[in-house]
């Protein structure tokens, strides 16, 4: 995983539980990572900027500004990849997070190893191409080298997670993608996994580069499967 | 399938219902008999008819009804009786006056006969004569007279001599004769003419009349009693009219009666009604201190009572909902700490002394169980709190048991189990993947874990209305009285019997909630020896129930 020569990579802690803290600066810090911890919500953004992590892992339930109100806020600024802590694994939490724009979760009590596997899937970046492809959905360029998405040539700020989304629909355009499938292959989910990732991103990525969200045509709908990338070729 | 469902025996679903196959056609005498119970109270077989459908029908058409019947009753038995009255006093003052004019006219007769020929045998010439007067003197004063001569009647123009009864004449002329005491016979008659008019009922008065000679005639006064006739038809019209007057306006009353009845009945049901729907709000508008009033006064405080009493249930809920994520969230983040810490010294644990290196391990392996533990009671607490949510989608039932009986490969391989799924399509569902996941995971479990390395059997069916899956093991199985139990708490089948994979004994508990929370149906079957079967029915719509479909019917699509 990377170059051991490049910089470490530097993960945001944020959590008010100082012992759970100390604990995952340990695993990670033995796991080769760089830490910050941050105590309070209202205090995480600051730190966020200061620090310039590489990935935030948040707590939902915080002191003063909760989780995901700081998660939105960070995500206001930057695509940088946040994974959740959650207590609650229950429906309302995990989607107000989700659609507060974090990538991932991961319920407490979590193996030191589940959590190192899901931080390196969200570090972890597609090998470039040597070659500048692009690929076109309808009037939507993916460049794959630079990591970047036009509509009609101006550029869409997508995060990480939602060009890979993206990325993974284009590249196969006449495949459809279970939610199942997607989970493996963006999030990295071996076994089912929650599809309510896969359904929050489809949303959180169609409001970016649809004409119109309701009538969706470059993330399409496949009823019963799943998704797939909209049909361009008449 | 249908064959190997049909060779096992009856089975009972989590509610502990028996739910035995039954013959399509075959007469059952339990079957005859609870249709004889079935058969409708006198009441409900009554209010099949149309007219029994408006008198059951409505508080207002049966009081209405009541007192029409009622009150015609009175009325005809009024009528009759007041007419009947009037009839025999008008008789009764016909009878004096016609007396006393026959009387009048019988003096004048005899009176001429003596003015005619004083002292002198009458001749036919003078009884013609007299007679002739009298008729005269009858037709000024509206009657009739007839004079029975030795050869003929003589009689006022157009009276029908008929108009006398025989019975009339007899007695009179036994009068004539002397044998029978003088005196006026009265009865009545119908007065008939010889012209055409139309019979009136009247009286006849037979008297005799002594003329000179000591020789009596019969003389017959026939009196119309058209007069009287007239005045009984206007009473009887009156009456009549009054009665149907009286009648409407009974009605009307009657009506506006259980109107004032009704209708606060009907507010009462309807206001028990929005009740009953969960509109605890609702209150009865209390008017005057009747007894109507006091039922609103009676309903209000029983709303106002089950209002609290719900509010209190709500809260008590809603307490426990919060209690739960609290300790959700307490327990969880200390409980991470342990395990990242254990797991680091699990990691680490060859570079321990023997004991440590023990200690590390029991740790970790019981940090397991109490994870699990942990979660299945926070899940369990959710179902008790109402707060369990469905998170619906069209998912693929066979791809989701293959997929799961996949994740537990490596279980099945341990314990040496072989698992064949049988599915012959694809069946959609609208159901939480998650819910169901765990259900077939925690039923595939049970039977590796109870299946003696025997071969399972999964069977993924369905219908146009639902998906059933059946987990088939040929292990120990359990006794047939213990398949209600199974479903229970902590239960566990043999407590001797050690277990290979630890479940928290709140597997089947959850998956009994888990599928009721989808409408669907979970039921097992065991025989020691022989080994267990359970089947979960899910409806393939969201929101659809099973109610069409019998336990018959399960049987035949699994």
């Amino acid at each position: 995983m990377g170059d051991p020569t490049a910089r470490k990579n530097r993960i945001l802690i944020v959590d008010d539980d100082a012992s759970l803290a100390e604990m995952l600066q340990l695993v990670l810090r033995q796991e080769g990572f760089e830490t910050v911890w941050c105590a309070t919500g209202d205090a995480a953004v600051k730190v966020f900027r200061d620090s310039g992590p590489d990935l935030v892992l948040l707590d939902l339930m915080l002191p003063g500004l909760n989780g995901v109100d700081v998660c939105r806020r960070i995500r206001a600024e930057s695509g940088v990849p946040i994974v959740m802590l959650t207590a609650k694994s229950d429906t309302g939490d995990v989607v107000d997070g989700l659609e507060a724009g974090a990538d991932d979760y991961v319920p407490k009590p979590f193996k030191p190893r589940e959590l190192v596997a899901r931080i390196w899937t969200r570090l972890r970046r597609p090998p470039s191409e040597s070659d500048a492809e692009s690929i076109r959905i309808g009037d939507v360029v993916v460049n794959v080298a630079a990591h970047q998405v036009r509509r009609s040539g101006q550029v869409i700020p997508l995060t990480p997670l939602e060009f890979d989304l993206l990325l993974a629909l284009a590249r196969k355009p006449n495949q459809v993608f279970s939610r199942e499938k997607l989970l493996e292959e963006v999030w990295g989910y071996r076994h089912a996994a929650d599809t309510r990732l896969v359904n929050v991103h489809v949303q959180r990525l169609r409001s970016k580069i649809e004409n119109d969200p309701e009538k969706p045509e470059i993330v399409v709908t496949v009823r019963g499967i799943g998704y797939k990338a909209g049909d361009f070729a008449g | 399938m249908t064959s190997l469902a049909k060779a096992l025996p009856g089975s009972v679903d989590a509610d502990g219902h028996a739910g035995a196959a039954v013959d399509v056609g075959a007469v059952d005498p339990v079957d005859v008999l609870h249709k004889a119970h079935a058969r409708p109270s006198p009441a409900a077989r009554l209010s099949d008819s149309a007219p029994a459908l408006m008198w059951w029908g409505s508080l207002s058409v049966r009081v209405v009804m009541t007192s029409l019947v009622g009150s015609v009753v009175v009325l005809l038995l009024g009528g009759f009786l007041l007419l009947q009255q009037a009839s025999i006093g008008l008789r009764q003052g016909k009878v004096t006056s016609v007396v006393a004019e026959a009387s009048a006219a019988l003096d004048f007769i005899e009176q001429s006969f003596r003015n005619a020929a004083p002292g002198q045998a009458t001749t036919a010439d003078t009884l013609t004569k007299v007679a002739s007067e009298a008729v005269q003197r009858g037709a000024v004063a509206q009657y009739q007279v007839v004079v029975e001569g030795p050869v003929s009647d003589i009689r006022s123009a157009g009276v029908d001599v008929a108009s006398v009864p025989d019975s009339l004449r007899d007695q009179a002329r036994q009068a004539a004769a002397g044998t029978r005491e003088p005196e006026l016979f009265i009865t009545e008659t119908e007065v008939r003419y010889l012209d055409g008019r139309p019979p009136v009922p009247g009286l006849v008065v037979a008297a005799t009349a002594t003329a000179s000679g000591s020789i009596r005639y019969p003389v017959y006064f026939v009196f119309p009693m058209t007069q009287e006739a007239e005045t009984l038809a206007i009473l009887q019209r009156a009456l009549i009219t009054t009665g149907l007057v009286v009648l409407l306006a009974l009605a009307a009353t009657a009506y506006g009666v259980s109107r004032q009845v009704s209708v606060p009945v009907r507010e009462a049901r309807q206001a028990a009604e929005r009740l009953a729907s969960g509109d605890l709000s609702e209150r009865m508008p209390v008017r005057g201190r009747d007894d109507l009033a006091r039922l609103a006064v009676s309903m209000n405080l029983m709303a106002s009572e089950l209002q609290g009493r719900i509010r209190e249930l709500e809260e008590l809920s809603r307490l426990q909902q919060r209690f739960v994520s609290d300790v959700s969230h307490e327990l969880r983040t200390p409980l991470t700490t342990i395990r990242l810490a254990a797991d680091l010294l699990y990691e680490s644990r060859d570079t321990f002394p023997a004991l440590e290196q023990r200690s590390a391990v029991l740790m970790r392996r019981e940090l397991d169980r109490f994870e699990g533990l942990l979660g299945d009671l926070l899940e369990i607490s959710r179902f008790d709190a109402g707060a369990a949510v469905l998170t619906v989608d069209d998912v693929n039932v066979a791809e989701l048991v293959r997929n799961e009986v996949e994740s537990l490969a490596a279980l099945a391989q341990t314990s040496e189990t072989e698992i064949r799924i049988h599915s012959e399509a694809d069946e959609y569902a609208e159901v939480d993947a998650r819910r169901v996941s765990r259900v077939v995971r925690n039923l595939v479990t049970n039977a590796i874990e109870h299946g003696e390395a025997k071969p399972i059997d999964i069977y993924v069916v369905g219908d146009d209305t639902a998906v059933a899956i059946t987990v088939r093991d040929h292990g120990i199985g359990f006794k047939p009285e213990e398949v209600a139990l199974v479903f229970g708490r902590f239960w566990r089948a043999d407590p001797a019997r050690s277990r290979v994979v630890g479940g928290t004994g709140l597997g089947l508990a959850i998956a009994q909630e888990d599928i009721h929370l989808h409408h669907g149906r979970i039921s097992a079957w065991g025989m020691p020896g022989q080994g267990a079967r359970f089947r979960i029915v899910l409806p393939r719509h969201h929101g659809d129930g099973l109610e069409g479909l019998g336990d018959d019917r399960m049987e035949v699509i699994a």
